[in-house]
């Protein structure tokens, strides 16, 4: 992977430009010791790391503002960091780039539970927005992995989904308005506290632009009324073709449950290992989720085991207690770790549609194979986002770089069915040079004149999203 | 008027338009300036090429007509779930209204506040550009966020950015049954609180308006489900209401989606957009042009017919004066021509929104033919 070669000028200027930014901000809100920017240099996606030339730290809109006027005059790059969760490299610096984090950005600003939305500032951490309102009954739907951590600036950046999307849709179904600060510092509100846009739908291009287009530092956000209660049954069978087809057998009854996770025996292998949840030893198992009252809940279970059941099931454990529903969700919830726990990983993010389910996951299985890297695979198949895992060993020479090669190949697989690179952590650096796989040159080169009318001189996270070759001549 | 049958052909008769060009699809939905130009229809582009119903997804043609994809999804048990209005009743049209139609438009009725809007079911489009070049975002995945999402864009662009050729959606499950909780009599602040009292409570609400001083909220799922919530938002969100189902309840939602109230009357009709409790609010301070009033979504939707048709501007500055004030955005539906032109009939933006709006119009239709004026200047 590769990154633009940093700005001789820029960095020659650093304490020019670092003076600057310390004039518009409070003390303490530039970064710009060496050891200090290290806190930095890379995201969630660990593998590449690069110390920015400082970090700043603004407390409002108008720092934010004052900040992008700064790095607009003197043309230097900014990278927009939320919590710094991004699986895709979105928050990666330059050595001749300024980080510019959310995290003093944490105040609800308003909440209304007569008409369903909470306002915040962008840097409050995804599970906080719940947070602050569930003790009137309510909450925010959108549930990434990372919701302790992430960041709704992060996010609305990556548009980020969760393992309930599937009744409650991504961030871009639930964000109804946005702050926003534009390349030249200029602040933009767009959408608010109604439904969807009078005029061209902004708000839409801008969730999951990758901080490419405006620093978003102020949201509002659809928030629901909490169901009456949720439980979950587990199902497991002795191939994945059959969790496939029942899958979809489900989802065709128009049964909609909030959560249909997927593990294979890799990954449930690992998660028993690491966290004992009790698994069944099988092929693949689903978790399914439905909510409402009791009467409810029970009725949709029933028609649900109903369906699994004429694929002979293995296994079939329905929760029908809070403690048990937590038995069924831990293996899901540690799997991450647990493969963790094995080796180095690499957590690829394509979406297929439902119905290739099975040859996907055999295909995958014959990939592993021959690369020699095992892979797991453990996603939310009621939208059929995989999540495969492939592991190996970072400090193996050679190693990441045939995890790549296998990744890439993974990834082509599922555009090749019909699919997508990306279906919720976002591009960044990991896939800009997959690109290509989906798009044509001039599918691509209209996001690239988007970004020029919202960054003519593209220094908000120029080197994401698009493969560089195309941005060269852009990028300053 | 051009009907291209191919995609192909589209793109070709763009490339080679030497003059502006009115986009429409089945020419259902006259609103906005009126557009002086060649009528370039995409009728023509019409059929299901996918459908997988175990996926939830369909591809079709963009000038596929509505209904025969709302068929092909009864079939199924499935249906377009964001309930898309159909505007012939109200703007007395006739023709044929196409899935393209309903997308560009961002056309949806009164579930958009429980499952989302038209933009939120699009999972894809193909568009050919004002330079004739075919395009492609989004796919036919239910999460995709590889690149700008330019398919949220395409929606709700009227036309203006580019001819959608394709759209890919996601449908959902026909419920088992549905039912409506009514009230009459209650003012329409009251009526508002309840739809908000019901749109707060764990009951899923997939509908909450109010039509002609009668409160409506309703429900759908498995029998079951529907007759407990029935009963449990009489008992502790909505007292005194009454519940009808069937094809009753099913009347009274697609009376309100379509406004069939102010068909085939005399007056302007907008449509306003704005925070649900302000709704009441809006409607009272134009009391003096006497306005008659439907919501929606939980009053955030009002939907306003003026009786007086003397008015050159159809009372668009009045009426933006007092949604600026609240929040919001308010679009002349249905009016005369001159008021279209004047009013104009899509909310003017602020400075640096319409720097946005013509940059990207610049890029996406270099030469300015699609839809020149419609969505202002």
């Amino acid at each position: 992977m590769q990154m633009p070669k940093p700005s001789e000028q820029i960095l020659a200027r650093k304490s020019q430009i670092v003076a600057r930014l310390q004039a518009v901000l409070p003390k303490g809100a530039v970064i710009h010791d060496p050891i200090q920017t290290r806190v930095y240099e890379c995201d969630a996606l660990t593998a590449y790391k690069c110390p920015p030339l400082c970090a700043v730290l603004p407390a409002s809109t108008a720092e934010v503002s004052a900040v992008m006027k700064v790095c607009f005059e003197e043309g230097v790059p900014v990278v927009p960091r939320g919590a710094g969760t991004s699986l895709a490299g979105g928050a990666l610096p330059t050595a001749d780039s300024v980080i510019l984090g959310v995290a003093r950005l944490t105040d609800v600003i308003d909440a209304d539970y007569d008409n369903r939305f909470i306002q915040v500032q962008t840097g409050r951490t995804n599970l906080s927005v719940t947070g602050a309102v569930e003790e009137e009954g309510f909450f925010y739907a959108p549930d990434p992995s990372s919701q302790l951590a992430c960041a709704i600036a992060g996010n609305i950046a990556m548009n980020s989904g969760g393992a309930h999307c599937l009744k409650y849709g991504v961030t871009t179904n639930n964000l109804m308005g946005v702050t926003m600060v534009m390349a030249d510092g200029e602040v933009v509100e767009i959408g608010g506290a109604h439904l969807d846009a009078g005029g061209l739908d902004l708000l839409g291009l801008i969730c999951g632009s990758e901080g490419q287009l405006g620093i978003v530092t102020e949201a509002t956000l659809r928030i629901l009324a909490k169901p009456e209660g949720a439980r979950p049954v587990l199902v497991g069978f002795d191939s994945n073709e059959v969790a496939g087809a029942c899958v979809s057998d489900i989802i065709k009854a128009g049964i909609l449950p909030v959560a249909i996770e997927f593990m294979d025996r890799p990954v449930i292998r690992a998660t028993e290992d690491f966290a004992k949840a009790g698994y069944p030893d099988c092929e693949a198992l689903l978790i399914i989720e439905v909510e409402g009252s009791d009467a409810e809940i029970d009725d949709q279970l029933a028609r649900i085991i109903k369906i699994a059941k004429t694929h002979n099931p293995v296994e079939l454990r329905e929760s029908t207690s809070a403690a048990e529903s937590a038995a069924i969700w831990l293996g899901r919830k540690s799997a991450f770790g647990a493969m963790g726990q094995i080796n180095d990983y690499m957590c690829l993010d394509g979406t297929i549609p439902v119905s290739e389910l099975p040859f996907v996951l055999r295909r995958i299985g014959e990939m592993s194979a021959e690369y020699g890297l095992g892979v797991g695979n453990v996603f939310h198949a009621g939208d059929g986002n995989m999540h495969p895992l492939i592991l190996f060993d970072a400090n193996k020479p050679g190693d990441l770089e045939k995890c790549e090669a296998l990744g890439a190949d993974i990834l082509t697989l599922c555009v090749e069915v019909g699919g997508c690179l990306t279906g919720e952590h976002g591009v960044g650096v990991e896939k800009r040079d997959l690109m290509r796989r989906q798009y044509t040159d001039e599918d691509l080169e209209i996001q690239l004149a988007v970004k020029d009318v919202f960054d003519p001189k593209w220094i908000l996270n120029p080197a994401k999203v698009f493969p560089l070759s195309t941005t060269e001549t852009r990028r300053g | 008027m051009m009907t291209p049958t191919r995609e192909a052909e589209l793109a070709d008769l763009i490339s080679a338009a030497a003059e502006p060009l009115h986009i429409q699809g089945g020419g259902t939905r006259d609103i906005g300036s009126p557009v002086e130009g060649l009528t370039l229809s995409t009728a023509g582009l019409s059929g299901v090429s996918l459908y997988e119903p175990g996926a939830l997804t369909l591809v079709a043609g963009a000038g596929t007509p509505v209904a025969e994809i709302n068929e092909m999804l009864a079939n199924e048990g499935q249906r377009l779930a964001f309930e898309p209005m159909d505007h012939r009743a109200l703007l007395g049209s006739s023709g044929t209204p196409t899935i393209g139609g309903i997308m560009a438009t961002n056309t949806s009725g009164p579930r958009r506040i429980q499952v989302g809007a038209a933009r939120d079911f699009c999972l894809g489009v193909r568009f050919v550009d004002g330079q004739g070049q075919i395009l492609k975002n989004g796919g036919r995945v239910m999460k995709n966020v590889t690149g700008y999402d330019l398919v949220k864009l395409m929606c709700g662009s009227w036309g203006t950015l580019g001819v959608m050729s394709e759209v890919s959606l996601k449908v959902l499950s026909i419920p088992e049954t549905e039912a409506t909780l009514i009230c009459q009599g209650q003012s329409a602040g009251q009526a508002v609180a309840s739809l908000s009292a019901a749109l707060g409570s764990p009951f899923d609400v997939t509908g909450a308006g109010v039509v002609n001083g009668e409160t409506r909220v309703r429900i759908e799922g498995l029998e079951g489900s529907v007759a407990y919530r029935a009963g449990a938002l009489q008992d502790s969100v909505l007292p005194g209401f009454e519940v009808v189902t069937g094809a009753v309840s099913a009347a009274k939602w697609a009376e309100l989606r379509d406004v069939t109230p102010f068909a085939g009357r005399e007056g302007a009709v907008w449509r306003i957009s704005l925070k649900p409790s302000d709704g009441p609010e809006l409607v009272a301070a134009l009391a003096p042009l006497a306005p008659e009033a439907l919501y929606d979504w939980g009053g955030g939707l009002v939907w306003l017919m003026l009786p007086d048709t003397a008015s050159e501007d159809a009372h668009a500055a009045v009426i933006r004066a007092e949604v600026s004030k609240l929040g919001g955005h308010a679009t002349l539906i249905r009016g005369a021509d001159q008021a279209r032109k004047m009013a104009p009939a899509f909310p003017p933006e602020p400075k640096p929104i319409a720097a946005l709006t013509q940059g990207l119009r610049a890029k996406f239709d270099p030469r300015g033919v699609f839809n020149p004026g419609l969505m202002g200047a």
